[in-house]
């Protein structure tokens, strides 16, 4: 009797904790840091944090920015999302994945996008943040328009960002 | 079947979406830019340089050569520049 309850109650201790994930899409700013102590409570199995946030620049091209408008596609962008931060959970032993993406119309120094991961230990937490933000960049349905003193200019996809994303592409081709 | 547009295509075009009858003949993403475009000259705006527009069927990224019966929805739009 006394040995399947140590059985039962070392099971339990044993058995890995669910992944914490939260994908959000709002015009609000967030909190970094709240978002962070919120991934990682009650566990005690996160070793490595890593959190990249995307702000947005005082100046394009030498030029000052106004504000910078972010339409998006309602939908399909948390559903981008969301498929990205699957397969990084295919990819990486994660503890937790937060994705918080802003839309609408920010201002220079305000944050645009927060990607943290967490894992037990700093490898897979890098470059699952890494992976997202590429994926971000590439896929996800967002466009911005900066507007600066005289005008309101679309920004143009970069040739990089999809280099970016394609490595991931290539490296996953190489490890089969 | 509705179209949406976003960003600059949706500019050029006029407006963020529209529902419209799709000629039975019409099999492709491809071939749906191709038929949009005659429809007008924002339409032709829109769509003069096809290898810049990325599709979206029901929200999933597609090539212009994915078939559209069956979608709800399709959607048109430049690369994307989000995070």
């Amino acid at each position: 009797m006394k040995s399947a309850v140590l059985a039962a109650l070392s099971a339990l201790n044993s058995c890995p904790m669910q992944p914490n994930i939260t994908v959000r899409l709002q015009r609000e700013l967030f909190d970094a840091a709240a978002e962070a102590a919120q991934l990682t409570r009650g566990r005690s199995d996160v070793g490595a944090l890593v959190q990249f946030t995307g702000i947005c620049r005082g100046a394009e091209e030498g030029e000052p920015i106004a504000a910078l408008t972010l339409e998006h596609y309602p939908g399909m962008a948390e559903a981008e999302i969301e498929r990205h931060v699957g397969e990084a959970l295919a990819r990486w032993p994660l503890m937790g994945v937060t994705v918080i993406h802003r839309y609408g119309r920010l201002s220079p120094g305000e944050p645009i996008v927060l990607v943290i991961a967490a894992s037990s230990h700093r490898a897979a937490a890098f470059a699952a943040a890494e992976f997202l933000m590429d994926y971000l960049k590439t896929r996800a349905p967002f466009w911005k328009q900066v507007e600066t003193a005289n005008a309101a200019n679309w920004v143009d996809a970069k040739a990089t960002d999809d280099a970016a994303a394609e490595r991931w592409r290539e490296r996953d081709d190489a490890a089969e | 079947m509705k179209i949406r547009y976003f960003a600059w295509v949706r500019e050029r075009v006029g407006k963020p979406e529209e529902e419209i009858t799709v000629p039975s003949e019409i099999g492709t993403v491809a071939e749906l830019i191709a038929w949009l475009s005659k429809r007008g000259e924002e339409y032709a705006y829109a769509f003069e340089r096809p290898g810049v527009i990325r599709a979206a069927i029901d929200r999933v990224h597609v090539k212009p050569q994915a078939a559209i019966s069956g979608a709800s929805e399709i959607a048109f739009f430049p690369p994307m520049t989000g995070g």
